[in-house]
């Protein structure tokens, strides 16, 4: 029987970086509540005993062994026998990092150095050697290497187990018994190997091996009897009580490597005709699992990760698979069966149709655009993932972040069930993440500061998001020192960006600190103020579609607010044509649309055609010139201009006609072609044809480089 | 008539024996890779035919904005953007003109490399033909106006002789 465990790999590494993020949530909750909740504490356990059986199934043994470490501790706490202090949480919020470093190791193929974990490791063998706090014992036995803590209750038994040589005949399987034994305590198996005859006449579904066992436990002589009531007739078997002295130490271990292991049906003759392979990662993972009575046996690929709200399933971005709360899919399959019954009652009416009855087709054809837009919009929620997914990692962050820079900081999260588009969610990330460490660095002061300043030592740090119309706003906002203009525009000019001299408005002022290269921070650290990353930022949210703004007083604080669409599947568009080809301009670029005046078209500094729009003059680009499309020269008169804006810059595009807006279903043209300057992406119209969507920014960048090279005027 | 039986029964065995033979389905399962031909102008081109998708007739695609002239536009096929290429453009073989009868040969290559569709316009399609990899001749040394690096080689199939496409470079869009 060989299953192929790689197919649940995946599942695997989703619900142990899910488990993980539980993990960290819960610790920092933990920490905040300055006290043990029982509850919390089962969490953390819950969620690290499940990393653990999933990677002792899965092979993953390095995740395995650690994670032992982790619920060891964790173990204790749950008993009550310690309390989790700053040190422990620390020490675990560490061991989080670095098992999700492990767990992307384990993805990417290429299992992370060890040196970190044996750090981590020493750090709990160490605060695991400390007495825990109340009386009694630990259950669990650390790792191997350590010497193994015992109370009065436990017992050491040797058991002589000398099988038969056609046990293996019977179905029995030694090391299945072992790890059986292994559940009652403390167990080393010492494989007598005397008996083996030469290579040649050895036959594998002989067993030739006798073994010598040693188990600490608290459990009766009839217990261990018990295990092995299977092969008591295929086997002579002596148990005794034996003097602590008599447990094997670490040499014993050394000579025979022979242990409880999870080897599969020849495995435990096979093993021994290679002696000099100690297969080091298995055993210590077998050990491991034979150490913990809290073990228990494997668990298969099924949902480990406990308490999963559809609010903390985590998606993580290599993964491209997504977690769907159930009422969504129940409504999807609610729409769908609506639009059965449309289907039906329309191919019902089709079958034999007449005139008479052409009320009830536009009645059934009413119903199905309903359905199919209802159906949109549920496709659409699934894809929609509760904010909360980008906020939880901040308190961490923050955390981190005041334990770098000494400042003392109150993070506030509102509106995490704002939902947004999974690909959205992913691209925005980064740039949060750095609008954060922005506003802890450089937006909030030194308590000391703060207290001169008059305001509380501890600095506010706001995160916010929610619904504007068909936009997603986040809002990062601090109680800091606010952003200093004179100084940014003092800056700017030292770096040449502005020349000396010039006015600038307060939000132009602001505007420059997303200029590459900028940077205000005095000294460089290591979180941020080396001017990178504004810039990359602001680039980060327009190619998703956004903006930023900046709104900021000295001394008040600062506020950076992102507005971004809700989703890059779907755009609403304004559908016009050029000649005879159909474009879609993305609604939100458009300022206005109107219809020309003639004589309010002016040529400015060579040939450059503007046109006078009230007090403003807007650079004119004629459509058809800039892509080449072949209209109809007696419409001139006709022609209509777009104003669209794009990076604060207006631009009137000359169409030839208006026609419908709709929401349009972007499709990618690189998938299969290439990317096209001034051309964002296609998409399908209603009768099929593929319609090209415009990008403003690209668009301005095609007229300039063109106008040098186009001699005809617009 | 009963004269006639006689030969008649000779033949019988014989047109048993074919049908056997047929389902075994021997016939279709060629050894050598089999090409679909097609026309551009007079001259006859082969393409593996494991890439073939489909073939469609013509429609005028949606134009792409300063595109070079062999790149005809994009249209849409069930859902997916692809773009259209002229063959007879590119390669500079036959008359370029469009009209009912004109095929698109929609070829597609999905590796770990390349992952893409692309439809190809071409004068007619032809045949499909079974070659042994080691009939396929090298390319004769006279250059032509088809770009070396498409061709994968020659053939003769009958009187004619088949430029055989190398797809993958076809495919590929860093075209000079």
């Amino acid at each position: 029987m060989s299953i192929d465990l790689k197919q649940f790999h995946q599942t695997f590494f989703e619900e142990s970086l899910e488990g993980l993020d539980v993990m960290e949530q819960s610790l920092l909750q933990v920490q905040n509540e300055d006290g043990d909740n029982p509850e919390l504490i089962n969490t953390i356990f819950r969620a690290a005993h499940s990393i653990k059986g999933g990677s002792g199934t899965f092979g993953f043994a390095d995740i395995a062994e650690f994670t032992h470490l982790l619920e060891t501790l964790l173990d204790e706490a749950r008993d009550g026998k310690r309390t989790l202090d700053t040190e422990a949480i620390d020490l675990l919020l560490k061991s989080t990092d670095c098992l999700r470093a492990m767990v992307a190791g384990h993805m990417a193929d290429a299992p992370a150095a060890a040196n970190i974990t044996d750090e981590l490791a020493a750090g709990f063998k160490k605060l695991l050697a400390q007495a825990p706090g109340a009386a009694g014992a630990p259950q669990a036995a650390p790792m191997p290497s350590s010497t193994p803590s015992e109370s009065s209750s436990t017992r050491v038994w040797n058991i002589s187990f000398i099988p038969n040589r056609d046990i293996l005949l019977s179905g029995n399987e030694p090391a299945r018994i072992f790890r059986e034994l292994a559940e009652l305590g403390e167990c080393l198996a010492l494989a007598d190997e005397s008996q083996l005859p030469e290579l040649n006449l050895l036959t594998p579904d002989e067993c030739f091996l006798q073994w010598q066992l040693w188990l600490r436990t608290a459990a009766a002589e009839a217990d261990i009897r018990e295990v092995f009531e299977w092969v008591i007739d295929d086997c002579t078997l002596t148990v005794r009580q034996a003097a602590d002295a008599e447990w094997p130490g670490e040499d014993a271990q050394a000579d025979t490597p022979v242990r409880a292991q999870n080897n599969s049906e020849q495995s435990a003759v096979n093993e021994v005709t290679a002696p000099a392979q100690p297969a080091a990662a298995q055993a210590t993972d077998a050990q491991a699992k034979a150490t913990s009575p809290a073990a228990s046996p494997p668990q298969g690929p099924k949902k480990a990760a406990p308490a999963a709200e559809p609010a903390q399933a985590v998606a993580s971005p290599q993964s491209s698979s997504i977690r769907v709360g159930i009422d969504k899919v129940d409504s999807l399959i609610n729409l769908v069966g609506e639009l059965v019954i449309t289907q039906s009652m329309l191919s019902e009416l089709g079958n034999d149709f007449t005139m008479d009855r052409v009320d009830r087709l536009n009645n059934g054809l009413e119903q199905l655009m309903q359905n199919t837009r209802e159906l949109q919009e549920s496709v659409m929620r699934i894809r929609m993932l509760p904010i909360s997914f980008a906020f939880n990692r901040f308190p961490r962050m923050i955390r981190d972040l005041s334990q770098k820079t000494g400042k003392q900081v109150e993070l506030k999260l509102s509106g995490e069930q704002t939902e947004l588009d999974k690909t959205v969610m992913e691209q925005i990330s980064d740039p949060l993440v750095h609008l954060v460490r922005n506003a802890v660095d450089h937006g909030l002061e030194p308590p000391a500061e703060r207290e001169q300043a008059g305001k509380a030592a501890t600095g506010n740090l706001h995160l916010n998001a929610f619904h504007q119309g068909g936009n997603i706003v986040i809002e990062i906002s601090d109680d800091g020192r606010g952003i200093n203009g004179e100084r940014v525009l003092q800056k700017a000019i030292e770096k040449g960006l502005v020349p000396e001299g010039t006015e600038l408005s307060q939000q132009q002022i602001f505007d420059l600190i997303f200029e590459p290269g900028f940077s205000t921070a005095a000294t460089v650290s290591d979180i941020s103020g080396r001017g990178v990353g504004m810039d990359v930022v602001k680039r980060n949210i327009k190619s998703l579609g956004g903006r930023i703004e900046v709104i900021s007083a000295q001394g008040k604080g600062s506020t950076f607010r992102v507005h971004l669409p809700l989703t890059l599947a779907i755009l609403d568009g304004q559908l016009v044509r050029v000649g005879g080809e159909t474009y879609v301009i993305p609604l939100v670029t458009i300022v206005e649309s109107l219809q020309m005046q003639p004589d309010s078209i002016n040529y400015v500094s060579g040939n450059i055609p503007m046109y006078r729009l009230r007090e403003d003059n807007v650079p004119l680009v004629a459509m058809n010139q800039l892509f080449d499309v072949e209209t109809d020269p007696t419409a001139v008169d006709n022609q209509l201009l777009v104003v669209v804006e794009a990076d604060g810059q207006k631009l009137g595009l000359r169409i030839d006609d208006l026609l419908a807006q709709q929401q349009v279903v972007i499709k990618s043209l690189e998938s299969n072609y290439k990317r096209i300057e001034g051309v964002s992406g296609a998409t399908i119209l209603g009768d099929g044809s593929v319609a090209l969507i415009l990008d403003v920014t690209g668009i301005m960048n095609l007229a300039l480089s063109q106008r040098g090279s186009n001699p005809r005027a617009a | 008539m009963n004269s006639q039986t006689t030969p008649e029964l000779i033949a019988v065995p014989e047109v048993h024996t074919a049908a056997k033979d047929a389902y075994t389905g021997i016939d279709f399962i060629s050894t050598g890779d089999q090409y679909l031909t097609f026309y551009l102008g007079r001259e006859l081109y082969g393409v593996d035919i494991l890439n073939v998708t489909e073939i469609r007739g013509w429609d005028a695609p949606t134009r792409i904005p300063n595109a070079a002239g062999y790149m005809k536009g994009v249209v849409n096929i069930r859902g997916l953007v692809i773009p259209i290429i002229d063959l007879r453009i590119l390669f500079g073989v036959g008359e370029p003109t469009y009209n009912a009868t004109t095929v698109v040969v929609v070829l597609a290559i999905h590796t770990a490399q390349i992952d893409r569709t692309m439809g190809f316009v071409v004068d007619a399609v032809s045949d499909v033909l079974d070659v042994d990899a080691e009939k396929i001749k090298k390319n004769c040394s006279l250059s032509g106006t088809v770009s070396e690096a498409y061709i994968r080689g020659l053939v003769n199939s009958g009187k004619d002789v088949v430029t055989l496409l190398e797809i993958e470079r076809l495919i590929r869009l860093d075209r000079e």
